[in-house]
């Protein structure tokens, strides 16, 4: 039997630390361990998306990391998207365009949508739709979350101008 | 999943030893295979070791001659956002494009898709077709597996006891060169390919000097054919002589009947993909785009 190990990583910009056990994913990790539990667990395989974080400025399924890797590393979760009571522009724009039902799916949308958006701010539709085939969702047929992205970059262009 | 220790050594030399010392451990680059397999019991080690804190496993380098040396655990991101490795080797940015999708890219590796074995692998048809050679290091010393060596059966690789993967060295294109890797999947993106072929060619005044062709998903392992590339070599670089290699490459093919294609299916695929393919790296040695 393995024991614990402690883990000290950043986590939204914050120093966070954990002990944890070598076979604990960092999603089990980040959920169970650390109380963020907007990352989700869909199909546990890497499939799906749903568990989707940010680790060294990269989108990373976090049911693919173990726990024990995020040593030193910066992870970015859907917690780290508002500013305070202030939502980031990809979640004002998921709202106001439908782009979620259940809601399951979309804190690794709105995750991959921003790491997009970090790196290329003005993507064409199909980049925006295979970036995002990383992540499944099947309340809305993808087209308001693809309208949404295109209207955050929108919007988060011209407050950069 | 079952209980594990996990080391991440921060030298060759250490997670030599620390594999010798262990059998059965395994290294982890990006776990896109190696954490799913555990999770599905399908491998159990004792030791995973971590190989993302080894310097020549993280480095991605080319030497003075223009060859790439592309240590075992780099991640896919990190080939198509090197601007050299995407002015030199586009095939290559290709291939490392199209390994899942852009949260798996962000951990998997060229190296971990060539030690995971599977005869779907994306990334080894080209591997062979640019004829890589693999760096290995264990317990006895150093020795290079050409990439056409390192996949033995569906899911075993080349690798003795205590023997990892360090880096994959591709040669400089020679002038006049180019490559392409084609898969057939049902849909746009995400997908297992049905069968695959990676090639590589060299045209001088029109006529092909040298070709190499690798498919996938059509026997246990990734398949050189060395008959489609003689099968070409001295022929004018036309469709009709690519062709020929693609009736080479289906007679080589060895697939089998699964939920993905029949064997005929297979087949045939292999045909057509090894022309488009060949078509593809043709347009690029000359400068066509």
């Amino acid at each position: 039997m393995s024991s614990n190990v402690r883990v000290s990583t950043t986590v939204n910009g914050e120093p966070a630390e954990f002990l944890c056990e070598p076979r604990e994913s960092l999603l089990e990790c980040l959920r169970d361990k650390l109380n963020l539990t907007g990352a989700k667990e869909g199909c546990n395989d890497g499939n799906c998306g749903a568990c989707t974080v940010e680790m060294d400025g990269r989108i990373v399924t976090s049911c693919l990391v173990l726990g024990v890797e995020a040593q030193g590393a910066s992870i970015g979760t859907v917690e780290g998207l508002a500013r305070g009571s202030a939502l980031h522009p990809l979640q004002t724009a998921f709202l106001e365009q439908a782009a979620l039902q259940c809601g399951i799916c979309t804190p690794g949308f709105l995750v991959a949508a921003k790491a997009l958006l970090d790196h290329e701010p003005d993507p064409s539709e199909d980049r925006i739709r295979f970036w995002l085939a990383t992540t499944l969702g099947r309340c809305t047929g993808y087209d308001k979350i693809i309208r949404a992205v295109q209207q955050a970059a929108r919007e988060m262009r011209e407050v950069k101008a | 999943m079952h209980s594990f220790d996990y080391a991440a050594p921060d030298s060759v030399s250490a997670a030599v030893s620390l594999l010798a010392a262990n059998p059965g451990a395994r290294l982890l680059a990006g776990g896109t295979d190696l954490i799913v397999q555990m999770r599905a019991h399908r491998r159990e080690p004792g030791l995973v070791v971590d190989a993302k804190r080894i310097p020549e496993l993280s480095a991605l380098t080319f030497d003075s001659g223009g060859g790439l040396t592309l240590g075992a655990a780099v991640a896919c991101w990190r080939i198509y956002g090197d601007a050299q490795v995407r002015a030199v080797f586009p095939s290559l940015v290709e291939v490392a494009s199209l390994i899942g999708g852009t949260a798996i890219q962000g951990r998997a590796s060229i190296g971990g898709n060539l030690c995971n074995a599977a005869p779907s692998a994306d990334a080894t048809p080209l591997l062979i077709a640019l004829g890589a050679t693999c760096r290995v290091v264990g317990p006895a010393g150093e020795r290079a597996i050409a990439a056409e060596d390192f996949c033995v059966a569906p899911g075993r690789n080349a690798l003795a006891d205590g023997e990892l993967l360090v880096s994959i060295h591709i040669p400089a294109p020679r002038p006049g060169s180019g490559a392409h890797y084609l898969r057939f999947i049902p849909r746009n993106e995400m997908d297992i390919a049905v069968a695959g072929a990676g090639v590589s060619l060299t045209i001088a005044d029109g006529v092909v000097t040298a070709a190499r062709v690798a498919l996938a998903s059509v026997a246990p392992t990734p398949l050189l054919v060395p008959e489609a590339g003689q099968a070409i070599a001295g022929k004018p670089a036309t469709e009709e002589t690519f062709a020929l290699a693609g009736e080479a490459a289906k007679a080589a093919a060895k697939p089998i009947t699964d939920m993905r294609g029949t064997i005929e299916y297979r087949r045939h695929l292999c045909a057509v993909l090894t022309r488009r393919a060949l078509t593809a790296a043709a347009r690029q040695a000359q400068g066509v785009h």
